[in-house]
């Protein structure tokens, strides 16, 4: 990272600081400096995106933690405490409230992003699988936050959610009782779910860091897959993507204001301003939407058990992601077969999402089960298969030269061999 | 641009997915009669009359059953509310009588409530409520209106995220008090119960019809009508649920009016920077 400053020290205190600690120099290779290739489109913002809405959810949640009191009796009415008598507390919450949702949105589109351009083949294996990594701190994040405002839904959803461990034979019982701190859902849960809530955004963080660093060190990946060859295919990244990324993230905010002055409960649940009651169950227990295709992927085995490995399967199969793609070529972009599954895909997983929030009966479950297996096929036996079955368009020789051709990718001395990279 | 569309496009494609939540809150098929409301949309706001009407309703109506535990006195004077004056709020207070104490000499005492109180529950608790109402619990107002909503379907929740749609407590509350229709032909009521074809958790409520027309005197002029009734007593529960909706629709509007500006500066600086290079 380091590496690719130009920086040279100035002043005898720059310089002095430069020779005991180079945290400008680190700085400037990293966020200034650093070569990035200049084909990268607005897709790749969403890195930037993530990144502010992360700042946000922490500046937000600490504040809010000023105001809140985490115990069963009280928590409900300290949440409506903040909505009526902080000032501007209605506006800290449905930010971090709606954020958890954006930053959803935004990983998903980061997700998928980095699955169309193949940007987790070698040799950013280690950036994608921190990735996945911070996708699974972030889902535990938002889960035990849902929880704290201790709502009918906030109980019911852990509930039903700790209760899954039960599933683990011999020991599941007594890991579920020991998730809980007793032998339902209650205090020590609910103590223990803000402790960690408040402790995961900083380990997102420091593995934000790695991811950062990992893919620093790679170089990025970009709409062709192609490494970049010259300096020609480059630019630095202070002014031309902190202006991009900038400009990308302020329109974001237009859509998460969107939500969060007009539609502030649209994406929540309106059985959540009910105080918890451990005596009623509601009618339908929902989790957010952003966990519905996993919780459709639990449904949709008659097996508890089954339903459990499934569910952390389909997040699994992520992290060996890089070795079941047996493809050379990294981007969708020049694999026409590829590219068809990868929106077969696509729409398979919004279809668990819709699936996930439907009444686990009838059609619904046959859906679910047809969904849920493509789901799984497609990184167990298309991504494999499709390596050796398609025919790939032939790649460009640069990033410069994809450029020139409008990106279409059909330079006529890259035909021979479209693997060399 | 054509790259902008495309993202506002899938953005959008993303937010659809967003759905579920609202929509999905229950599998009956109940009557939704749908409102006009003067707080829906970006520029909404409280009509004063209204709320006043409607605490008026909810203060002689149904406040013997159904609490107010979150909303204080002073609230009822403050922006964005129903725009009582201090004194009145002030008189209004002085009606209820609040439990305060231990005093000097260890007793707990009545006085009435003062403007810093929150509104006294009728019921010392749920027991005593479910007793006093034939074992039905009267829920408290205070957060009534966003702890309800009406299925929505598809596509109808896609079409919410463009129409802002976020009255579905209202409606639901206007529904269910203007719902009780005469019992359809081969449904046998329960005794104590009332045939609603608005009513989420079923089609038989423990409530008695609570409003008829005349039962509260509108002073302004208003229709003393069910339909005026159940209409105000369902924006104050708006209010009493969400006490700085206009203050978050105003701070709304000028974010948004900053931001798209703001976007728009940055793009044509975006674009100046980039313009010499091909990419």
């Amino acid at each position: 990272m380091a590496g690719h400053s130009n920086y040279v020290p100035q002043s005898a205190a720059a310089k002095w600081l430069e020779s005991r600690l180079p945290v400008i120099s680190l700085v400037r290779g990293s966020f200034v400096d650093f070569p990035t290739p200049k084909n990268l489109n607005y897709w790749w913002t969403f890195g930037g995106i993530l990144f502010f809405v992360l700042i946000a959810q922490i500046l937000t949640g600490i504040v809010l933690v000023m105001h809140y009191t985490p115990n069963t009796l009280l928590a409900f009415g300290s949440v409506e405490h903040i909505m009526r008598d902080v000032n501007f507390g209605w506006l800290l919450r449905y930010l971090h409230s709606n954020g958890a949702s954006m930053f959803f949105i935004a990983v998903y589109i980061h997700i998928f992003r980095g699955l169309y351009y193949g940007s987790y083949k070698a040799p950013r294996e280690i950036s994608w699988i921190l990735g996945v990594i911070i996708f699974l701190i972030m889902m535990g994040t938002a889960f035990m936050g849902y929880v704290l405002p201790w709502g009918q839904m906030s109980f019911w959803g852990a509930t039903v959610i700790t209760n899954l461990f039960s599933a683990i034979p011999l020991v599941g019982e007594s890991i579920v009782t020991w998730l809980w701190g007793g032998f339902a859902v209650d205090n020590p849960t609910l103590n223990r779910f803000f402790s960690l809530h408040y402790l995961l955004p900083f380990m997102i963080f420091g593995v934000v860091i790695l991811h950062v660093w990992a893919f620093h060190t790679t170089g990025n990946n970009n709409p062709t897959g192609v490494q970049p060859k010259t300096k020609q295919d480059t630019l630095p990244f202070h002014p031309y993507y902190t202006v991009k990324d900038l400009f990308a993230i302020v329109v974001f905010m237009i859509f998460f204001c969107w939500f969060a002055f007009y539609l502030p409960n649209y994406l929540g649940h309106a059985d959540n301003y009910i105080e918890a009651n451990p005596l009623v169950t509601p009618a339908h227990i929902v989790p957010e939407w952003y966990f519905l295709p996993f919780y459709a992927i639990l449904r949709a085995v008659p097996d508890k058990l089954g339903g459990v490995v499934l569910m952390f399967g389909a997040i699994a199969v992520l992290f060996i992601l890089p070795w079941l793609d047996t493809s050379k070529v990294r981007s969708g972009k020049y694999r026409p077969l590829f590219k068809q599954f990868f929106w077969i895909f696509a729409v398979t997983c919004v279809a668990l999402g819709y699936l996930g929030a439907m009444p686990a009966e009838g059609i619904y479950v046959t859906l679910s089960r047809i969904f849920t297996a493509y789901y799984f096929a497609h990184f167990l036996l298309v991504l494999p298969l499709l390596g050796f079955l398609e025919k790939p368009r032939p790649l460009p020789a640069s990033i410069s030269e994809a450029v020139l051709k409008g990106g279409s990718g059909m330079p006529a001395g890259a035909t021979s061999a479209p693997e060399t990279k | 641009m054509s790259t902008m569309i495309n993202m506002v496009r899938s953005l959008a494609a993303v937010a659809a997915l967003a759905m579920a939540t609202p929509a999905m809150a229950a599998g009956a098929k109940i009557e939704i009669d749908y409102q006009q409301w003067s707080f829906a949309g970006p520029f909404g706001y409280y009509d004063r009359g209204q709320l006043q009407r409607g605490f008026k309703v909810y203060r002689e109506n149904c406040s013997a059953c159904h609490g107010l535990k979150f909303v204080a006195f002073r609230n009822l004077a403050e922006e964005g509310g129903p725009s009582f004056s201090e004194d009145q709020a002030k008189a209004i207070a002085a009606e209820y009588t609040v439990v305060d104490g231990p005093d000097d000499f260890g007793d707990m005492f009545d006085r009435p409530a003062i403007l810093a109180d929150r509104f006294p529950s009728p019921f010392p608790n749920e027991q005593a409520a479910r007793a006093a109402n034939n074992g039905a619990y009267p829920p408290d107002f205070s957060l009534l209106a966003k702890a309800r909503a009406a299925q929505r379907g598809f596509p109808g929740f896609v079409f919410d995220i463009f129409t802002q749609y976020q009255e579905n407590g209202p409606d639901y509350i206007y529904s269910l008090l203007t719902g009780y229709v005469e019992d359809p032909e081969g449904i046998e009521v329960p005794e104590g119960q009332y045939y609603n074809h608005s009513f989420l958790a079923g089609q038989f409520i423990s409530m008695a019809p609570p409003l008829y027309d005349e039962a509260v005197e509108y002073t302004d002029g208003t229709p003393m009508t069910v339909d005026n009734y159940a209409r105000d007593v369902a924006a104050f529960m708006m209010w009493a649920a969400e006490p700085h909706l206009e203050q978050r629709k105003k701070i709304g509007f000028r974010v948004m009016v900053f931001l798209i500006f703001f976007a728009g500066l940055l793009y044509f600086t975006k674009k100046k920077l980039w313009r010499n290079v091909e990419h």
